[in-house]
C-alpha cells in the first residue's frame, strides 16, 4: 500500500528510525538531568549517556571519544571549524581553500572570513562535480591554513576524492575540513585512514534527530585547535559552550550505531533501487545525469528534463516529495547555484529533479515515481514551446529571447 | 507554496493548448519569455478578419504552474473577444481571477505580453501599425 505523498528528499532530512526514538525517549523526563550536573545522580546519568553516545559516534568515523564536539548540527559544525581555525590559526596565515559547489554553511562562512580579512580561494569543479586535484594544489600559497571541501555533495551526490585531497593538504602543512553531512551514515568514513583533521555531520541526515550534529576534531598528527564561536560554560572542551542536548546527542549516537551495523546492507539496496529509478528515467528523451556516477552516494540521483520546467514538473508530481533545481519559488529566479557552477545552463539547471532514498523507499514506490515522473514529463512537454521547436530542429541558443 | 485551486484546475486540465498555423494572414503569435527565465509563453490568435472576433486562441507555456494557468486563462478570455477588446486584458485582472501570490505576478505580466505580442503579430500582417 502506497501513501502520499511518497518521500524521496532524503537529502534533505530523514525520518527518524524507531529505534532511534525509542533510546531518546527516556533522557526528556526520568533521565532529565544536566550532563554537567557533578553533584548528584542526575547529572550523572545523563553524564554516562553523553558518554556512551560519543563512543558510538566516534567508532562510525573511527575517531576518539574526545574528538567529537557535539554542536546544534552541521551548519553550526561548519560556522565552528571555519571560523574556529581562522581565528585560532592567525598567526600563521589567513588563506582558506573551498570549492564553490559547497553548503552554504560552508561559503557563507568563507564570505564572512572574506569580510573579516581573510582571503578565500574558490575552486570550480569538474562538469562532473568532482574537483581538480592540481588546481588544488596550485592554490595552496604559504599563507593557507584550512581546506574545505565536502565529502559527498547534498545535491549531486558526488563524492569528492578525500584521500587525494588529504594527502595534498598534508603534504603542504594545511588543515582540511570536510563537510561530510551527506556522507556520514550513508558511506565508510574513516578520519584516520583518510587523514581527515575536521569533520562536520549531523543526525537527521541518517535517521536520527534534528539539532544535533557534531565536529571531529582531530587530537593527534596533528593536534587541531579550534577558538570557541560560543562563549559560555567551556563545555566540549572549551570549543562549544552551552548544555548538551542529551536526548539529541542520545539519539545522535544511536542512529550511528544502527548505520554502523547496517550500512553496507543499506547502500546495497538503495544503490539498486536509484539505478533502476535513474535507468528508467534515462529513457525519457533529452533526460540527462547532473554529476559524475561513478564516485557518488549511493541513495541520491539528479536528472534533467530538458525544455519542462522544474516548477511546473514539480507540481505535475504532487505525489512525490522531491527537490527541484529551480528556486522560482522563492523571490531570486535564479536556479541552483551548484548545477550552475558545474557549467550547466541554466534551462537545464531548472529543469533537474533531486531524488534521495532512503531507509524506508520500497521498490513499489520507485515503480511509481518512475510512471509519475514519465507521465509528467510527457505532459509538460505536450504543453513546451520549447519542446515544439526542439522538435522542428529549431536552435533555441539562435532565438532572440525577449527576456522581461 | 500552495496553489490556489483555480491555478491547479487550468494545470490539471489546460483549455486550449495546441499550435496554430502561423504562417495564416489571420494568426497572430506572442513568444515572450526566455527559457533561463524559466519562463516562455507561446500565445496563438486566430482571428476572424471580416468581423474582428478572435474566433480560435491556442498556447504553448514552458514555466511554473502560475504561467501555464495564466496563459491557460488568457486563451479563455480572449475568444470571442474583438481584437481591440483583447488590448485591453490587463494583467491585474488574471492576478485577480488565479490569486497569484506576489512571487508569481511576472506570470501575468508575461501572459498579458504575449497577447499584445500576438496582437501586434497579427496587426502587422494585416499591413496595420503595432500598438505599443
Amino acid at each position: 500500500m502506497l501513501s502520499f505523498p511518497i518521500y524521496l528528499d532524503n537529502n534533505a532530512t530523514t525520518p527518524m528510525d524507531p529505534r532511534v526514538l525509542e533510546a531518546m525517549l527516556p533522557y526528556f523526563n526520568s533521565k532529565f538531568g544536566n550532563a554537567a550536573s557533578r553533584n548528584h545522580a542526575f547529572g550523572w546519568t545523563a553524564e554516562e549517556a553523553v558518554d556512551y553516545a560519543r563512543e558510538q559516534v566516534a567508532k562510525l568515523i573511527n575517531a576518539n571519544p574526545k574528538e567529537i564536539i557535539f554542536t546544534s548540527g552541521a551548519t553550526e559544525a561548519d560556522n565552528l571549524a571555519i571560523k574556529g581555525v581562522y581565528e585560532m590559526y592567525a598567526r600563521k596565515g589567513n588563506h582558506i581553500i573551498t570549492v564553490n559547489t559547497e553548503h552554504k554553511a560552508v561559503l557563507d562562512s568563507c564570505k564572512h572570513i572574506e569580510k573579516m580579512g581573510g582571503e578565500v580561494t574558490y575552486l570550480s569543479p569538474n562538469e562532473d562535480g568532482l574537483i581538480n586535484l592540481s588546481d588544488l594544489e596550485a592554490a595552496i600559497t604559504p599563507k593557507t591554513i584550512l581546506i574545505s571541501i565536502m565529502y559527498g555533495n547534498n545535491e549531486i551526490g558526488v563524492l569528492q576524492p578525500i584521500e587525494d585531497i588529504s594527502a595534498i593538504a598534508r603534504k603542504h602543512n594545511v588543515l582540511l575540513h570536510t563537510d561530510a553531512t551527506q556522507a556520514v551514515g550513508k558511506v565508510p568514513v574513516d578520519v584516520n585512514a583518510q587523514n581527515i583533521d575536521l569533520m562536520s555531520f549531523t543526525a537527521h541526515k541518517m535517521y536520527g534527530p534534528k539539532g544535533v550534529g557534531a565536529l571531529y576534531v582531530r587530537r593527534k598528527n596533528p593536534r587541531v585547535k579550534v577558538t570557541s564561536q560560543l562563549d559560555g560554560g567551556g563545555h566540549e572542551r572549551g570549543m562549544r559552550s552551552g548544555t548538551l542536548n542529551v536526548p539529541g546527542i542520545v539519539g545522535f549516537g544511536k542512529a550511528c550505531e544502527i548505520s554502523m551495523n547496517e550500512m553496507a546492507e543499506e547502500a546495497e539496496k538503495l544503490s539498486k533501487m536509484r539505478d533502476r529509478l535513474e535507468s528508467e528515467l534515462l529513457h525519457i528523451e533529452e533526460s540527462y545525469v547532473n554529476g559524475n556516477t561513478d564516485h557518488r552516494l549511493p541513495h541520491v540521483a539528479n536528472i534533467s528534463f530538458k525544455h519542462v520546467e522544474g516548477e511546473g514538473l514539480m507540481m505535475g508530481i504532487k505525489d512525490l516529495a522531491v527537490s527541484s533545481g529551480s528556486a522560482c519559488t522563492s523571490a531570486s529566479l535564479e536556479p541552483s547555484y551548484v548545477l550552475k557552477n558545474l557549467g550547466l545552463d541554466d534551462d537545464l539547471a531548472h529543469s533537474s529533479l533531486r531524488f534521495g532514498l532512503g531507509r524506508y523507499t520500497t521498490d513499489e514506490e520507485i515503480d511509481f515515481a518512475i510512471n509519475h515522473v514519465k507521465t509528467a514529463v510527457h505532459k509538460l512537454r505536450d504543453m513546451s514551446p520549447l519542446w515544439e521547436m526542439f522538435k522542428e530542429g529549431i536552435d533555441l541558443k539562435s532565438v532572440e529571447w525577449q527576456e522581461h | 507554496m500552495a496553489y490556489s485551486e483555480k491555478v491547479i484546475d487550468h494545470y490539471s486540465n489546460p483549455r486550449n493548448i495546441g499550435t496554430l498555423n502561423k504562417e495564416e494572414s489571420n494568426v497572430g503569435t506572442g513568444l515572450v519569455g526566455a527559457p533561463e527565465c524559466g519562463d516562455v509563453m507561446r500565445l496563438q490568435i486566430q482571428v476572424n478578419e471580416e468581423s474582428g472576433i478572435i474566433e480560435d486562441a491556442k498556447f504553448k507555456t514552458f514555466g511554473c504552474g502560475s504561467a501555464i494557468a495564466s496563459s491557460s486563462l488568457a486563451t479563455e478570455w480572449l475568444k470571442g473577444k474583438t481584437v481591440q477588446e483583447a488590448m485591453e486584458i490587463d494583467n491585474m485582472a488574471i492576478v485577480e481571477e488565479l490569486a497569484l501570490p506576489p512571487v508569481k505576478i511576472h506570470c501575468s505580466v508575461l501572459a498579458e505580453d504575449a497577447i499584445k505580442t500576438a496582437i501586434n503579430d497579427y496587426r502587422t500582417k494585416q499591413g496595420l501599425e503595432a500598438i505599443v
